[in-house]
């Protein structure tokens, strides 16, 4: 038991250099403008296809090289953090949302609301959920919006089957029969007394959505169906370097790097919270 | 006991069907772009448009359209794709056996090294050996199938080319095939040149799908291989003089492979939904790939097709594996 206690009394170095790494990206994005060496939409063919800064042929000012229209690859991925960080946030809270609540009223209210939302989970889990955000965003239009929806829309399943197997768990415990003893209504008992002992659990489902999100909103842009092509996204810029592996694999290896440190940061973290909160591991 | 559970599954199964189809029958309908002024060239009349309106049935309600639809896919007949203008049906079994071995290929993989690295960690239980299988499997869990993809066409497709990085098969071989399973029909007839050049387009996407499924079938196995290793007739065998690997091999992997099933069986379908993008990743011809060029031509038809046949693989896949476990479990058999 005793190493599954340790994560508890110090703060382990895999979760300070994922926290790091996150708050680095995260402050880059925000303040783009200032920290981006260049602008990120400024093509200039006699710049193409440089090479990253320590090979021949590297240019000053251009740190990580450029793409094949001469555009900036470090500047294009500081102003792509903030898609991708926009969307993470937004879509993984919306997701949590639809999925906490779904889950909430199915684990505790049982019955119909249970059987009706159960069916659907399982109408869901029976789409490729990959194929469904491309879908989805097909139909609502390309944009940030469209893209935080289709997240949302394929995704509360995740939090709904979670969230309702743990409220299950709390509403057959003591407490709740004697607040329904007390005289509180069902409503009440479900918001005051159950959900808070359930947040520990939407909490570390919402560090692991942010990372999915990422993913996500890469793989659409990597179809090119994300956000309008102008903007520069993590995803748009791997299927640049897709098509340009053989003569320039920065443009690819880069955003790679980016997107595997930040997929990792964020699963990190949530299975941190995950092992914090839970009263067995704890 | 056993064929009234059948039977009760079979039932929620054609639930799940009709509510797939709902769902996406009325997602493609919302959708603005009109799949019909995209077919036809510029300065079509309206007359034109109207007449292939009513030939692709988009002139009548929802409801109808959905009905008639529903009866056509019922007999067999999924309508005719409108940017390929071929039957949808025949369509979707000539991408299928490729998505298809994708899949068994992958899953064979996330079997294999999945439950050689949970027996070598058990064996090893408390080494290093185990701790570095329990970060590799963290990672591996971690980085999605569409990353591992990304990192396998950099490492063995432009570092060291060993593999092909896109298409099914190279282009220029004559295929002598009667049936869209390339691989297996090669082996079946000896045409291991083939087989070979296939492989070698099937590899890579194959390992990044299963990668994140051998993960977690290492974790599960290596965690109940564990829990037997303990138990009194497992120390039995052990006392009798077996070697730690045959006591694993013969006595514990039996009883330690049941929730490991159940489990592999939902994420099988995880997999397959990955097919998609990975597909798309290493222009793989799959059934996947074909479905995001349907998307992106706003072909109804074919999106509709294609995204059923999926659920319908789903949905089968959930079946058999619990059945599976009812026949396997001496608890659920007799109860």
């Amino acid at each position: 038991m005793d190493e599954r206690r340790a994560p508890r009394r110090g703060v382990s170095p895999r979760l300070w250099l994922a926290g790091g790494w996150l708050l680095l990206a995260l402050l880059a994005a925000i303040f783009a403008p200032l920290v981006a060496p260049q602008d990120p939409l400024a093509q200039d063919l006699m710049l193409e296809r440089l090479p990253p800064f320590w090979l021949d042929g590297a240019e000053p000012g251009y740190w990580l090289g450029t793409d094949s229209l001469g555009r900036d690859l470090l500047s294009r991925l500081i102003f792509g953090g903030r898609i991708a960080f926009i969307v993470a946030f937004a879509a993984a809270i919306a997701t949590c949302l639809v999925g906490s609540t779904l889950g909430l009223i199915s684990g505790y209210f049982g019955g119909w609301a249970d059987r009706i939302i159960s069916r659907i989970v399982d109408v869901w889990m029976a789409f490729p959920p990959v194929l469904f955000a491309i879908l989805l965003v097909a139909v609502l239009g390309t944009g940030l919006s469209s893209v935080i929806i289709a997240i949302a829309v394929i995704d509360w399943t995740r939090f709904c089957r979670v969230i309702r197997a743990e409220t299950m768990g709390q509403s057959r415990m003591d407490y709740v029969e004697n607040a329904r003893i007390a005289g509180y209504g069902r409503i009440g008992i479900m918001l005051r007394e159950v959900l808070p002992n359930v947040v520990p659990s939407i909490v570390a489902l919402l560090s692991l959505e942010m990372g999915i999100a990422v993913i996500v909103e890469a793989i659409l842009s990597f179809v090119n169906l994300s956000i309008s092509t102008d903007d520069p996204t993590w995803g748009g810029i791997i299927a640049e370097g897709r098509i340009s592996i053989h003569q320039a694999w920065w443009v690819l290896v880069f955003p790679l790097i980016t997107l595997i440190l930040t997929v990792l940061s964020f699963s990190q973290f949530g299975e941190a919270l995950k092992t914090r909160f839970d009263p067995v591991l704890r | 006991m056993l064929l009234q559970r059948f039977l009760i599954r079979l039932l929620t199964m054609l639930v799940t069907l009709f509510g797939v189809a709902v769902v996406v029958f009325v997602v493609i309908r919302v959708a603005p772009g009109d799949p019909i002024a995209m077919m036809l060239p510029p300065g079509a009349t309206d007359a034109d448009i109207a007449r292939l309106r009513a030939l692709y049935g988009l002139d009548k309600t929802i409801v109808q359209q959905f009905f008639i639809w529903l009866s056509g896919v019922v007999r067999g007949d999924f309508g005719t794709s409108i940017s390929l203008r071929q039957d949808v049906l025949s369509l979707v079994f000539n991408r299928l056996p490729a998505t298809l071995e994708l899949a068994i290929v992958a899953l064979l993989m996330a079997v294999a090294i999945g439950g050689t690295t949970a027996i070598l960690g058990a064996r090893e239980r408390g080494t290093a050996v185990e701790a570095g299988i329990d970060i590799a499997s963290g990672a591996a869990l971690s980085i999605p199938d569409f990353l591992w993809g990304l990192v396998l066409i950099l490492l063995f497709g432009v570092l060291v080319p060993i593999f092909d990085i896109s298409g099914r098969v190279s282009p220029q071989l004559d295929l002598p095939f009667f049936t869209q399973f390339y691989l297996a029909e090669s082996i079946l007839r000896l045409r291991f040149d083939l087989t070979w050049d296939l492989l070698k387009h099937m590899l890579m996407p194959a390992v990044a799908l299963a990668l994140p499924l051998a993960a977690i079938i290492s974790q599960l196995l290596k965690q109940s291989l564990k829990e037997v290793l303990d138990l009194d007739y497992v120390v039995l065998a052990r006392v009798k003089g077996f070697s730690e690997t045959q006591v694993i091999l013969r006595e514990a992997l039996k009883n330690a492979a049941l929730p490991t099933l159940t489990l592999v069986g939902v994420q099988f379908t995880f997999l397959i939904g990955g097919t998609v993008i990975v597909e798309r990743l290493f222009s793989y011809e799959g059934l996947g790939n074909m479905a995001i060029d349907a998307v992106i031509n706003r072909d109804l038809p074919l999106i509709q097709g294609i995204v059923l046949v999926f659920a319908l693989l789903f949905v089968l896949i959930n079946l058999t594996v619990d059945m599976m476990y009812a026949l396997l479990n001496p608890r659920l058999r007799h109860g």
